[in-house]
C-alpha cells in the first residue's frame, strides 16, 4: 500500500521535468494556414487550393501516371506479382494477389533537408 | 504528370489566378510538407497518404567495387505510406 503511494507521488514529478520536443502532425488545415500566411489568400480559398492540389495529384496517380514534382519527389507505380505471404501474427500462409503499389522517392533536395543540410 | 502540368491544371480551374501565383501556391504547399519533415513532424493527408521521417542507424557499409569498409553515419530518410482511398483507386485503375 505504502509503496503504491510512493510511485504515484514520484511519477508526475519525473514526467513534468522531462520536456520532450513536441511532435506535431501536419494536416490539410496546416497547409491551408501556410497559404493564408505565405501567399495571402483568404482562408476559404487556401483550403480549396490545398484540396485541389491533393486531388489533382491523386487523380493523375489513379489514371496510372507517375507524378514527378521537381525538388520535392516522385510518386512511382509498381506492379507486384502474386506471391505467397504469411500472416505475421498467426504464421498462416496466404496468397497475396497481384497489385499495384505506389512508392515515393524523395528528391535529393528533400533528403538533404532531412539531415540538416540547407541545400 | 510533372509539376508544371500540375500547375497548369490548377490554373485552368482558377481563371482568376495568374499562372505565376498558382506556381507559388503549389510550391508553398510542397515546401510546407518538406519543412514539416525537416522538423521531424509527420504530415498526414487523409485519403492521400502520410509522410513521415525514418531514422537509419549508422552502419559499416562496403564499397561494392573495391570491397573497402566505409562508415555510414546515421541518417533520416523521408517515407510515404499510401492512404487507404488512394490505394484502392490504384487497384481499380485499368492496368496499363
Amino acid at each position: 500500500m505504502s509503496s503504491n503511494a510512493l510511485s504515484v507521488e514520484t511519477r508526475p514529478a519525473t514526467s513534468s521535468t522531462v520536456t520532450l520536443p513536441e511532435k506535431h502532425t501536419v494536416t490539410r488545415s496546416d497547409l491551408a494556414e501556410a497559404l493564408f500566411r505565405r501567399i495571402g489568400l483568404s482562408r476559404m480559398e487556401s483550403a480549396q487550393l490545398v484540396e485541389m492540389v491533393i486531388s489533382e495529384i491523386s487523380d493523375a496517380i489513379a489514371r496510372g501516371e507517375n507524378v514527378k514534382l521537381s525538388s520535392f519527389g516522385t510518386f512511382l507505380q509498381r506492379d507486384k506479382r502474386e506471391r505467397i505471404g504469411r500472416n505475421p501474427k498467426t504464421g498462416v500462409e496466404a496468397r497475396i494477389t497481384p497489385r499495384r503499389v505506389l512508392v515515393f522517392r524523395a528528391s535529393h533536395i528533400m533528403r538533404a533537408r532531412m539531415n540538416g543540410e540547407t541545400d | 504528370m510533372i509539376k508544371s502540368e500540375l500547375v497548369q491544371r490548377i490554373a485552368d480551374r482558377n481563371p482568376h489566378l495568374y499562372l505565376r501565383d498558382v506556381e507559388n501556391i503549389v510550391n508553398a504547399i510542397l515546401d510546407e510538407v518538406t519543412d514539416a519533415l525537416a522538423r521531424g513532424d509527420r504530415v498526414e493527408l487523409r485519403g492521400f497518404g502520410a509522410f513521415s521521417v525514418k531514422k537509419r542507424d549508422a552502419r559499416i557499409g562496403r564499397n561494392p567495387r573495391t570491397g573497402d569498409h566505409v562508415e555510414v553515419n546515421e541518417k533520416f530518410v523521408p517515407f510515404f505510406k499510401t492512404g487507404k482511398e488512394l490505394r484502392e483507386r490504384l487497384n481499380d485503375s485499368p492496368k496499363a
